[in-house]
Formats: C-alpha cells, structure tokens, sequence
C-alpha cells in the first residue's frame, strides 16, 4: 500500500517517527538508535557548555539527510523561548524549532497560552514551529492561526511511558486541525505509538522509553516498525468498535437444526 | 578584567576577541553559539567583536533532548 509523505513546511518525509536525543547512556546508543529508527527528524536541546569538562559534539551523531529540530527546553515563558530559539538559529543548523514551555516542575506540563505568543513571533520571524502543548482545540486553532506548522500534542506527562492518556482530546485534534497532529510525550511502547496512528494522527515523537531501554537501537527498531503498522492500519480505514460480539464466521448453514442460542 | 562567562566571573589576563575566548575556553569550539550581553554574535563577527569588562557573556551549544 502506497502512503503519502508527510509533509511538514513544505518539506517531505517518508518516516512518521522522531526521535529525541535526550538521556541516552553514550552517543553510540544515540547513533545506533537513530538508525533503527529511521527518523528524518531528530530533537536536540540547547544548553551552556560547561567550560570544566569535555563534552561530545551531540551533532557528529546526527546524520546529515537529518532534520534537526531544536526545543525551547528550559524556557518558562514565551520570551525565553523565542531566545532559545533565535540561539538556536545562529548555529546555522536550520530554522526549525519544537516549542516547549513549562514552568512546572512537578508535571511538566506545557503552557498552551505562552507557547501560542511564541509560535506567533517565532512564525513571524520565519522558523518552521512546531508547538508542544497540552491537547485543546482552543489552543491548536490559535496555534493554527498563529503559523504554525504543525501541532504536537502530549499523550500523557513527559517521560512517564503512560502511553495515550488525553487519547478523546487528541482525536479531536486530529479530525479538527487542518495541521500534522504528532503526538509527543509519554509515548512508552511501540504499542502506544502504534494507537496513534491508528487514529490518524500524522506522526509520533518518542524519546525516553528507547533512551532508557535495554537495548535502545532495538526498541527503536520496534517503534519504526509500530509506526508503520498503525500508519497502514489507519489508512485501510479501520473498522468501528461494536459493544457486542459480531460472528466471524457465517450465521447460516448449520449442521444442526436448531440455531445456537441467541 | 573580569568578565561573566556562562554566569561565572572570568579573568582575562589580555585584551581578546570572541574567537580568542570560543577557543580557550570552549574544549569542542564546533557548534559554539555566543550571545554578549543579550545579543547574539554570528560566528563570522567573532573575530572583530572584542570583550570589555563587566561583559556577559553566554556560550551555548546542543544537547541531547527530547
């Protein structure tokens, strides 16, 4: 079955799975893992180097046919994460950036109203953005209005691994904005990157569940694969859920006479 | 002088310039992104930009994220 690219600012990509590059052991983990995964883009995060130690380029591990998306981690409101961004853009690295602001430290939970003001500068300013929030039609619509280019809705808190937990509001998303729905955070299994795509969404972000695994470049593998599989699920048009059992096989015919009870 | 390098105060022996500071005190130079004073200097106005006491300087590059 053929599949249409997904499409992102104009720019195609065969896979629907990014992965982020946080909390891997070592940087052969990170590299093997972005090969399993068959990502075209990857998330990366922008910090002040520590002028005591060495540490490695995370870039020489990103492939060159790969998109780097950078994310306003560490920003609490929308300025910070406009700076974060223009930063990031300086490097020379591209002008796409995953907004993230939270000023929780408990939950982590981003905050929609800031993130809609920075989509609105950043967007303005010509960045390809691509907001994190928590799933809310309001605030995808604005997000919609605000540039833009995709919408990332979170399956459950970052790094819990809960899988689909706001799953009805997502779906929402999904059949009302006229953007990418990629759901991001909380993704813990293949099995839950797999449900999202079954509903429709247009591609998942992992990070912590390959991270932490045993064998990151594995688990990567089994998300390329579930990505896949929910992807052609969804686009065989899936079937409806019934509250009653419906016969697999023929109703008639029997060879006995009388009908199995009911 | 004394200049503020990532929040932290720095003496600097000599008068330098951005590149001078990205070298010596960067130990991965590619990828360096500077701001000064709140405002970002692209890599190719480094060499000209000289650093003046009570500077802040940031130095900030890529890390793994989600």
């Amino acid at each position: 079955m053929t599949d249409t690219p997904l499409v992102i600012a104009g720019k195609s990509f065969t896979s629907r799975f990014l992965l982020g590059t946080g909390k891997f052991k070592n940087k052969q983990d990170l590299a093997d893992s972005i090969a399993a995964s068959e990502s075209e883009i990857v998330t990366v995060a922008l910090r002040r180097i520590d002028l005591e130690r060495h540490e490695e380029n995370i870039l020489e591990y990103v492939p060159a046919h790969v998109t780097l998306l950078t994310n306003t981690s560490g920003a609490r409101n929308a300025q910070e994460a406009v700076r974060i961004a223009r930063l990031a853009k300086a490097s020379g690295c591209g002008n796409w950036v995953k907004i993230e602001v939270i000023n929780d430290s408990k939950y982590l939970l981003p905050d929609n109203h800031e993130t809609i003001k920075a989509t609105e500068i950043l967007a303005a300013e010509g960045f390809v953005v691509l907001p994190y929030i928590s799933p809310d039609l309001y605030a995808a619509r604005a997000l919609v209005k605000a540039g833009a280019a995709t919408v990332m809705p979170l399956g459950s808190f970052i790094g819990s691994n809960q899988g689909l937990k706001t799953k009805e509001f997502i779906q929402v998303l999904i059949n009302e904005i006229d953007l990418p729905i990629v759901v991001d955070a909380g993704i813990g299994a293949p099995s839950q990157a797999a449900e999202a795509m079954e509903m429709g969404a247009a591609a998942v972000l992992a990070n912590t569940a390959i991270a932490t695994a045993q064998d990151p470049a594995v688990l990567a593998h089994a998300f390329a694969l579930a990505v896949k599989a929910g992807r052609m699920a969804y686009l065989s048009g899936l079937p409806l859920q019934h509250p009653v059992a419906k016969a697999s096989s023929p109703l008639t015919g029997f060879l006995y006479n009388d009908v199995p009870a009911n | 002088m004394n200049i503020l390098i990532n929040g932290k105060s720095q003496q600097l022996t000599s008068a330098q310039n951005l590149t001078d500071i990205v070298n010596s005190f960067c130990k991965q130079p590619k990828h360096v992104i500077t701001e000064l004073n709140g405002n970002i200097v692209p890599a190719d106005r480094w060499a000209q930009t000289s650093l003046k006491d009570g500077d802040a300087l940031e130095l900030v590059t890529f890390v793994g994220g989600g």
